[in-house]
């Protein structure tokens, strides 16, 4: 077993855990240091999680129901990479978003926004041999939540991607250009450093965009290594 | 340069199914064990809206992705990877088996233990931790549990009749231990 030694320095990427601007960090924050544990196979090894049972017509989001969904089609690809540069093939990436209006179908979101009946939001894929990942979906909209008075998300996907090792296991959210929420955001605050900030947001591609069709958006996900060499103390 | 982590949110639950995945092996799997806990916050609350993850060796001690070497010792379907979201009071629950040791890279054997990953609404990035076995010999000798003095007893999941009990507080007087990896 091998891993990475070229790890990013600890902290410079991730939120912490605590940041009282997001008002659910307060009690759910480990108020403790992390202890290193020194990585063996369990930790450099990772789930298979997926690979028999995902369908093609899982990673189009906008063909899951008899008709089509409401709101602006959207491309989002882009590829998986690990910490060196290398794309990450054959790996589970699975998104989730909102509905055109910022609705969830779930329980818990109860905001006065419509359904979509042709809209579920959720899809899955495999990435290919460059690493490359590919949904066809629609713009989520940006929806209300508790934290403080007028919060709103910014639009996103959340994904959640596995990659080599538990190490690289990231489960992330997707921004849009340009978006005038970002400022108003903990979630998106919570990222100590706008350069890892603006790692989060997509990029909109003529490249990918489909004309008289849909307008594409590229995204790259980078996973990171190992913070250490197994068993270093 | 990597991608920083976000926060699982409260709207995973449709998307990121778990049908079946709290089961690594069948029920009535020879050796199976069934696992459950709660997870609370720091005011020892439960968090509902958590969603766990396990990673472990089969019995053999093998992971996955070396099973297509292996052979028929390996259940049928075990993947040493299972997925639970927490119910409304806080609690998960997995039926899988005691995993084989997993020597650390340096030799020194590793006690039967599973990883975990806590995702949640409120974590802005995953907790980490490991799951160890009750009445077992190699935990007075794991490296890992050695190092953590008098932290490393929360560590070792509690039986409670025929299931084994490990509860996870992401904060408070009796935090878990939490690794960074
Ligand atoms: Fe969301």
């Amino acid at each position: 077993m091998t891993s990475s030694t070229s790890a990013r320095p600890t902290g410079s990427a991730d939120p912490p855990y605590l940041f009282p601007g997001y008002g659910s960090t307060v009690l759910r924050a480990p108020a403790r240091p992390l202890v290193r544990l020194p990585l063996s196979r369990t930790e450099l090894t990772s789930p298979v999680y997926g690979h028999s049972s995902v369908e093609a017509g899982e990673a189009d989001l906008t063909t899951r129901h008899s008709g089509e969904p409401l709101g602006e089609r959207i491309v989002v690809t882009g590829r998986v990479l690990d910490s060196d540069s290398r794309p990450v093939r054959n790996t589970l990436v699975e998104v989730w978003q909102a509905n055109a209006a910022g609705r969830y179908p779930h329980a818990a979101d109860q905001h006065p926004a419509p359904l979509d009946p042709n809209f579920t939001g959720a899809g899955r894929c495999l990435t290919d041999d460059e690493g490359r990942y590919r949904f066809v979906t629609v713009k989520p909209g940006a929806y209300p939540w508790g934290n403080h008075h007028n919060a709103w998300r910014p639009a996103h996907l959340h994904f959640s991607v596995f990659g080599p090792g538990l190490t690289s296991r990231l489960i992330t959210q997707m921004y849009f250009p340009g978006d005038p929420l970002f400022a108003f955001d903990p979630i998106y605050q919570s990222i100590p450093d706008q350069a890892a900030r603006d790692r989060l947001v997509s990029r909109l591609d003529l490249d990918v965009t489909t004309p008289q069709w849909a307008l594409g958006y590229q995204w790259d996900i980078v996973l990171r290594g190992s913070r250490q060499t197994p068993w270093e103390s | 340069m990597t991608t920083p982590s976000q926060t699982i949110g409260p709207f995973f639950g449709y998307a990121l199914p778990a049908d079946g995945l709290p089961d690594l092996v069948p029920a009535g799997t020879p050796g199976a064990v069934v696992l459950t806990g709660t997870v609370r916050d720091g005011a020892g609350a439960p968090v509902p809206d958590a969603l766990l993850e396990v990673w472990q060796a089969d019995a053999g001690g093998r992971f996955a992705d070396a099973f297509e070497d292996l052979d028929r010792a390996q259940p049928a379907g075990f993947t040493g990877f299972g997925r639970c979201p927490t119910d409304p009071d806080g609690r998960f629950r997995f039926v899988t088996v005691k995993p084989g040791a997993v020597p650390g890279s340096d030799g020194v054997p590793q006690a039967p233990h599973l990883d975990l990953v806590v995702f949640a609404r409120g974590l802005l990035k995953p907790v980490v931790t490991r799951v160890y076995f009750p009445a077992e010999a190699a935990n007075t000798t794991d490296p890992v549990l050695a190092a953590l003095g008098d932290r490393a007893a929360g560590l070792v999941a509690r039986e409670d009749g025929r299931d084994l009990v490990f509860d996870v507080h992401l904060s408070g007087d009796d935090e878990t231990v939490f690794f960074e990896l």
